[in-house]
């Protein structure tokens, strides 16, 4: 926020004052900042080096293996979001439908994925599916899991970004004479979507934390593959470690293409 | 609002009631416009429109016959009822009773919702033909000026690509916005967006075009703009129906003006008759608070 003088009129100096004042109080705030974030990693990372330090042979070794689990888990997040948008977008079209039985369905697919922990669906499709002979394997298991459990969550985001669309939209489009069918293809689901894309990114973000939960089953994902490693060896601490990193590094990536996505749209000529 | 309890009427065609063969009603102030050619029958009729809230009564058996190359303009009070009774002629609204015939086709009220295929497809048509420009603009905004404005003759008419975009540039060319064509609607001016919305309608080619209070969102130095379009599409001939606050326009353009209070017409007549020498003293009364309220 700079002074915008009126051509040919000085500025006061107190004016200069108030924004040099503004400039040293941002400035300050981000020194600090950035040394608290030093500061507190650097004693923590400190504390924890001196009491076990980086078996630098064993990761050496193992390190390789563990990273190659991120691209597990990114499979498994990216595939799994996709089916999770599908579901949750017919899961919307149900909630907001005049047909008891579509609108029934939806509700109770929300209701139940919502009401029940992620892990215990894992586990149901894993453990108990078995006995009514439907046998999954790991990784169809995780997929299926989190993308049904995604879709719960995001059936409510859609719905809401459905209903975020100005009514106006839907009677110029019938005011047309367009089908209903076209009304929510061509006009009311491209602006839905528009608005619901923040969230689906935030989801997706979460989602690549939650995909760890499918290591119950074996799917041979980052947090699977540390335990592999640091289990049997007695380095859990080492293998732990870099996987918590491992997710950090990966959230803090994905939230900066989120933001900089957001910005884009914000700053769009389509946005109104 | 208040409850009127004077509408025995509605009794006659309450819900589940059937009339026996009701004489045709037929708009008394109905006449040919200036423009109309002879012998033409009207275009737009609406007949006998009733419309409920819940318990408020807002149409009281409207009756409103249109010739073709007419512009009529409907006055009154916000809430007089005379957007929803524009509103009920494309079934944006569904009214209480009464029936709607739009070039020929009819469609009869149907507030229980119980219509058929066959009545869904005559109200498309009814809307393809009658196009309406809203007081919100409501251009699509994820789309360019151009895709507004093809997407309903391709998608509702069946129209090719190509010759859509013809049509759709003609009428740009129309309302003097050719150069924004492949610019969002986010980019315009509210006049820009309302002259847009009209090119939309018109790139339908649609028989009658619905106003519903076009310039009531503008900026005032921008409602110039939006009634000189209006105004020489009325002279050209294209059929209107406008809801307007603009006394103006409808001593400009107006064929016959309809003065509607607390959903029944009070006074109808040529615009100079009704707007200059009101008859009525409601009339008379809404009219002068609009015009000094400046």
């Amino acid at each position: 926020m700079t002074a915008q003088a009126t051509a040919g009129e000085a500025v006061p100096p107190i004016v200069l004052e108030i924004e040099a004042a503004d400039r040293g109080h941002r400035t300050r705030f981000r020194i600090w900042f950035l040394l608290t974030w030093v500061v507190v990693l650097g004693a923590l990372g400190t504390f924890l080096l001196a009491k076990v330090g980086v078996n630098v042979g064993f990761l050496q070794e193992w390190l390789p293996f563990i990273i190659g689990g991120v691209w597990v888990t990114l499979f498994i997040s990216v595939v799994s979001i996709f089916f999770a948008v599908i579901l949750a977008v017919f899961g919307a079209l149900g909630r907001l439908s005049a047909n008891p039985f579509f609108n029934g369905l939806a509700s109770l697919y929300v209701s139940v994925v919502r009401g029940t922990p992620l892990i215990v669906q894992i586990l149901f499709i894993f453990l108990a599916l078995p006995a009514a002979g439907i046998v999954v394997p790991p990784l169809p298991t995780g997929i299926i899991a989190l993308s049904f459990n995604y879709g719960a969550y995001l059936t409510e985001v859609f719905r809401a970004g459905i209903q975020a669309v100005p009514g106006g939209q839907v009677e110029a489009a019938r005011a047309l004479g367009l089908p209903e069918r076209a009304v929510m293809r061509r006009i009311i689901l491209p602006q839905a979507i528009r608005i619901v894309i923040p969230a689906v990114g935030n989801d997706f973000i979460a989602m690549t934390k939650d995909s760890a939960l499918v290591y119950v089953v074996g799917v041979q994902e980052l947090l699977w593959r540390a335990q592999a490693a640091g289990r049997p060896t007695g380095q859990s601490f080492q293998t732990i470690i870099v996987a918590a990193l491992m997710y950090w590094g990966l959230t803090m990536v994905l939230s900066a293409f989120q933001a900089r996505l957001e910005k884009r749209m914000a700053a769009g000529d389509r946005n109104r | 609002m208040n409850e009127s309890t004077n509408d025995a009427s509605i009794a006659d065609i309450a819900p589940g009631m059937t009339v026996d063969a009701p004489a045709p009603v037929h708009d008394p102030f109905a006449t040919p416009g200036a423009l109309t050619p002879a012998g033409a029958s009207t275009i737009v009729s609406a007949t006998n429109l009733e419309k409920y809230y819940g318990h408020n009564h807002v149409l009281k058996g409207c009756t409103l016959e249109v010739y073709p190359r007419e512009t009529i303009c409907l006055i009154g009070r916000s809430g007089s009822g005379k957007s929803t009774l524009l509103r009920c002629i494309n079934f944006l609204e569904e009214p209480t009773a009464g029936t709607i015939v739009v070039d020929g086709v009819e469609v009869k009220a149907d507030p229980l919702h119980h219509r058929s295929s066959a009545d869904r497809e005559r109200i498309r048509k009814i809307r393809t033909s009658a196009q309406m420009v809203f007081q919100e603009f409501n251009l699509f905004p994820h789309m360019k000026v151009i895709d507004n404005l093809i997407e309903g003759p391709i998608k509702t008419k069946g129209v090719p690509r190509e010759q859509a975009i013809a049509t759709a540039e003609k009428f740009l060319d129309k309302v003097g916005l050719r150069e924004k064509r492949d610019e969002y609607p986010a980019r315009l001016s509210g006049g820009q967006k309302q002259r847009v919305a009209i090119a939309r309608a018109l790139t339908m080619e649609p028989k009658v075009l619905l106003f519903d209070e076009p310039t009531s969102a503008l900026d005032p130095t921008l409602v110039g703009e939006v009634l000189k379009v209006m105004a020489e599409l009325a002279h050209e001939g294209s059929t209107m129906i406008v809801v307007t606050h603009e006394m103006a326009f409808a001593r400009e353009a107006a064929d016959r003006v309809y003065f509607i209070e607390d959903g029944v017409f009070v006074e109808v007549g040529l615009p100079d008759q009704v707007i200059e020498a009101p008859r009525d003293p409601r009339t008379a009364t809404f009219l002068s608070r609009l015009l000094n309220k400046v």
